[in-house]
């Protein structure tokens, strides 16, 4: 009953008032002012524009993706354990980071490039502030989503399925083509549906590339309508919000339909034998780890190298190099020192309240059913799913006015904050809870009910020493996904509450981009952390909750 | 041709070896079972034919040409060899018709041939009116049809499998069998056939080789394997059989011995080599023994443990013999009551000499096929 209360309160309610707020505005539907306002020129163009650039990225990160599926599923390059890891890292990079090293990496004054040779001549457009840019970095950044998807399918074709082919006379290529993309079809839509809403929903890209390059998209139309004033300026940017969320629904839908007609449900319990490159194998893995030079290494060198220097275009030498940024960022820093306490404690506290409440919840979704626990999930799982920023929207409207009992609204205050991620991020938080569960033996269960043991001593003493490991790695993952987090923040922070991620947003803006590097660079630093300790507790947890563990 | 010579092969998996000095010789055209407890290697064998798994050690020739050694190891798809898997391998986004034309499409057989090819098998295995169906929409044994028909397509001269029935039902096995044995008549092809039922491997093989931890016990034919087994190992294997003690081995140098057997002298058979011996074991099998009109000179007696009623027949287990009793069996013809605790007398009719261990494991076990 009371997880009811918190999945209703903190998903449902919020996004029940953002239906009402986008189309009945004063208590009344008005179809001529949605009519006005989805008509615009305005919005219609930031529409197409979305569709477009989430459309050709997911397009871009499908390729990728299942290329480099194929390589570390089936073939035998060496290395692979390395190479994955490195070709998943780029997803727990917070975006904005990504795009502001993409930018420095290729930027006419590039710490790099430059003395390669290689760059640009001063004065012209910054190739990457453009919609290629925008639809390129979204792919490359998306591209392990459809990886991670495509190899699960991978893992569960049959070898036999693959030796048959093979006694048929059949090459590699050929069973690639004829065989396994046909049978990891559906892994390749899953993966492009995860892609696409990914797109769409990301702000730190769009933001950082899309506003310098008038590039107008639909989630950074409703980040700019936060700050024009206007009687009915919340409800448009409700309303747009709610269109945001309908492509993303639409998306979603479109590409499960076309990925389950025909889908082959195979499972083999046997891992398919790895191909050999032969003769392929040298120029494959020299392409393989160029990949990661150009898509990794380049980008975050530049983005060091940017915040070693003390002012843009400086070129980088042994008397231009400077700790100041860093120094800045951690010690003098007021702004950037309190937004990355907030994150801290904030992300540490919705660990602290999501991990028992998804134990609870797992308890009740795998082993009672009803349609009560069908909801519970459906309803998390569409928080999740929608970009931030919709649930950023959907927190303002619903906190905006005093509360009940309080008397004072909680708008502008960190605890918003708190309560959209909490909403956001119950679903990353169940979903390696439900993979424990179901691993765990019901029978334990009721075994220890037929002792007698009450509801509370079971879950202490039976389910919680199994359940452990999961609970642990999506405790890892939720830590990750907010620390960093932007999205959904960006709309929520006020001068009274910031947090960390959309600080770099903020000192580009502000022209500070070499404070904004090293800022980019401490966070890459912590994600990384996080992800070697949990490689080294990783012995411990259950297989496949990690996604940068081969 | 298409014979497989299988010389000393070793195969292990990280430390555990898993085919040690596997030696077989197989003639074009032959039909070979392969019979062996759970685990004992056979797959493993088998894949190692086929070139999905290189060997350690050891060499094998099919047709003549070496496609496994150690720093040698001609791919699957070149071998030109046809699979039929236990799982049955059906790629599920392919009809019926384009499973079986796949290999022919791989090869570039030109279009109006394939298809007058794949239409030809299918009529064969009787699968014409399902041709158009997803391997998800048939049955177990329509499925097995398909990838019989799959090998058939490609005129492999070559064929393995790996336990194709042992998915299917008890009536299904039999009318597939015979599918089998009609598929090796029509065609020609060496046929490598996995086992570990072996009446299957009895019923359908020209030789069998039997298999324990990695090793071959004895490559021979069905009724060699069950009137002269090689080791107790395999007579206790074969059929019913079971192995019993015997004295004073006196050998004729023509096959057959004289010997005391649980205390009454018995004529037995033996290898023509077979030298004297105080102390041998014999297999034996049911129908060596008969059940005696009591009290006979030179019976065994013996007493009923258990007698169950089989139909035609009566199956009795007694113990037998005097000083230390040996556990039998033995089949009673039909009009016939007998009850526990019962004292009856036997006579052993036949029995095996089974060769002496020591003088064999001087020379290869696995050898006795050259
Ligand atoms: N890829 C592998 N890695 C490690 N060990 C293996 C591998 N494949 C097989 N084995 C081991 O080799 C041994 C023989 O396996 P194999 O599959 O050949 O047995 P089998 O005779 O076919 O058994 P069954 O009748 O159950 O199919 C087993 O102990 C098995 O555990
Ligand atoms: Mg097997």
């Amino acid at each position: 009953m009371l997880l009811a209360l918190f999945v209703g309160v903190l998903s449902i309610a919020p996004l029940a008032r953002l239906v009402s707020a986008a189309l009945l505005p004063q208590g009344s539907f008005d179809a001529a002012r949605i009519g006005d306002l989805l008509g615009g020129r305005r919005v219609v163009e930031a529409t197409l524009n979305t569709l477009w650039i989430a459309t050709a990225s997911t397009l871009l990160a499908i390729v990728i993706g299942t290329l480099a599926a194929l390589l570390a599923g089936l073939t035998d390059m060496r290395r692979r354990t390395l190479w994955v890891f490195g070709f998943v890292l780029p997803l727990m990079i917070p975006p904005q980071v990504t795009a502001l090293a993409w930018v420095q990496a290729f930027s006419p004054a590039s710490p790099l490039l430059g003395p390669l040779g290689l760059s640009l001549p001063p004065g012209t457009r910054h190739p990457l502030y453009s919609m290629g840019g925008i639809i390129l970095l979204l792919g490359l950044y998306n591209a392990p989503l459809v990886f991670l998807s495509v190899r699960a399918s991978l893992h569960r074709l049959p070898a036999s399925l693959l030796e048959a082919a093979r006694a048929n006379g059949a090459r590699p290529l050929q069973i690639t083509r004829d065989i396994v993309l046909p049978l990891v079809r559906g892994g390749i839509f899953a993966g492009a549906a995860l892609a696409f809403v990914s797109s769409i929903g990301n702000f730190g890209i769009q933001a950082m590339l899309g506003i310098p390059a008038r590039v107008s998209t639909l989630i950074t139309l409703i980040y700019r309508q936060l700050n024009t004033y206007g009687p009915s300026a919340l409800n448009d940017m409700a309303l747009l919000a709610l269109l945001l969320a309908g492509l993303t629904v639409a998306g979603m839908a479109l590409t499960g339909w076309l990925g389950r007609r025909g889908d082959q449900r195979v499972d083999g319990a046997q891992r398919a034998p790895r191909m050999a490159l032969g003769r392929w194998r040298r120029p494959v893995a020299a392409l393989a780890w160029a990949y990661l030079a150009l898509c990794l290494v380049l980008p975050l060198t530049a983005l060091l190298g940017t915040a070693l220097v003390r002012g843009v275009g400086q070129p980088l030498g042994a008397d231009t190099i400077t700790f100041e940024n860093f120094a800045n960022a951690l010690f003098h820093h007021e702004g950037i020192r309190q937004a990355f306490f907030t994150s801290l404690w904030l992300t540490t506290l919705c660990v602290a309240v999501l991990i028992p409440v998804s134990v609870a919840l797992g308890y009740v979704l795998v082993w009672r059913h009803g349609w009560v626990a069908r909801g519970l999930r459906l309803a998390s799982e569409l928080a999740y799913a929608l970009p931030g920023i919709i649930i950023g929207v959907a927190m303002i409207l619903f906190f905006l006015r005093p509360l009940p009992f309080l008397g004072t609204g909680l708008y502008g205050t960190v605890w918003v904050i708190l309560a959209a991620y909490l909403s956001n991020y119950l679903a990353l938080a169940l979903r390696p809870i439900l993979g424990g569960f179901a691993q765990l033996d019901r029978g334990l269960d009721e075994a220890a009910q037929l002792t007698g043991a009450g509801i509370f001593a079971r879950l202490r003493d039976i389910v919680l020493p199994g359940l452990a490991p999961a609970a642990m790695a999506s405790g890892i993952l939720v830590f990750m996904t907010a620390i960093n987090e932007i999205q959904t923040s960006v709309l929520l922070v006020s001068s009274r509450a910031q947090t960390i991620g959309p600080m770099i947003i903020f000192l580009e803006e502000a022209g500070s981009t070499t404070l904004a590097a090293a800022v980019g660079c401490l966070m890459v630093a912590l994600v990384l952390a996080l992800m070697a300790g949990s490689l080294i507790l990783g012995r411990h947890l259950p297989e496949g909750v990690l996604p940068w563990r081969d | 041709m298409s014979g497989i010579v299988i010389d000393a092969v070793d195969k292990s998996f990280g430390r555990t070896e898993v085919l040690r000095q596997v030696s077989l010789s197989i003639e074009p055209g032959e039909f070979v079972a392969v019979l062996g407890a759970s685990g004992c290697g056979k797959t493993t064998l088998l894949r190692c034919l086929a070139g999905f798994e290189p060997v350690n050690a050891g060499r094998i020739d099919i047709g003549g040409e070496t496609v496994s050694a150690p720093g040698r190891h001609l791919p699957p798809e070149e071998r030109g060899i046809g699979v039929v898997f236990q799982n049955y391998a059906l790629w599920p986004h392919m009809s019926v018709v384009q499973n079986v034309a796949y290999g022919l499409r791989i090869a570039g057989v030109p279009k109006p041939e394939r298809e007058a090819r794949v239409a030809r098998v299918l009529e064969m295995v009787e699968l014409g009116a399902l041709a158009s169906r997803r391997p998800a929409d048939l049955s177990g044994g329509q499925r097995q049809r398909v990838a019989l028909a799959r090998c058939l397509a490609m005129e492999s001269r070559v064929v393995l499998l790996d336990e194709p029935l042992a998915n299917l039902d008890v009536h299904l096995r039999g009318a597939l069998e015979e599918e089998f044995a009609a598929f090796h008549a029509r065609s020609g092809a060496t046929m490598f056939y996995i086992t570990h039922d072996q009446a299957e491997a009895l019923a359908l093989a020209d030789r069998v080789a039997v298999m324990d931890r990695g090793r071959i016990l004895q490559f021979d034919r069905p009724e060699a394997l069950f009137r002269q087994p090689a080791s107790e190992t395999v007579a206790g294997f074969i059929g019913e059989g079971r192995v019993v003690p015997a004295h004073d081995i006196r050998p004729d140098g023509t096959g057959r011995a004289q010997a005391i057997v649980l205390g009454q002298p018995a004529l037995l058979r033996c290898a023509p080599d077979e030298k004297p011996r105080a102390q041998a074991m014999i297999s034996v099998q049911p129908a060596d023994l008969a059940l005696l009109p009591d009290p006979a000179p030179a019976a065994i007696p013996a007493h009923v443990t258990r007698a169950t009623f089989r139909g035609a027949y009566l199956r009795a287990e007694v113990m037998a013999g005097q000083a230390a009793p040996v556990a039998l069996s033995l089949n009673i013809a039909a009009p016939a009551s007998l009850c526990r605790g019962q004292r009856i007398s036997l006579a052993l009719r036949d029995g095996w000499v089974i060769p002496d261990p020591a003088a064999l494991s001087s020379s290869q076990p696995a050898r006795t096929d050259r």
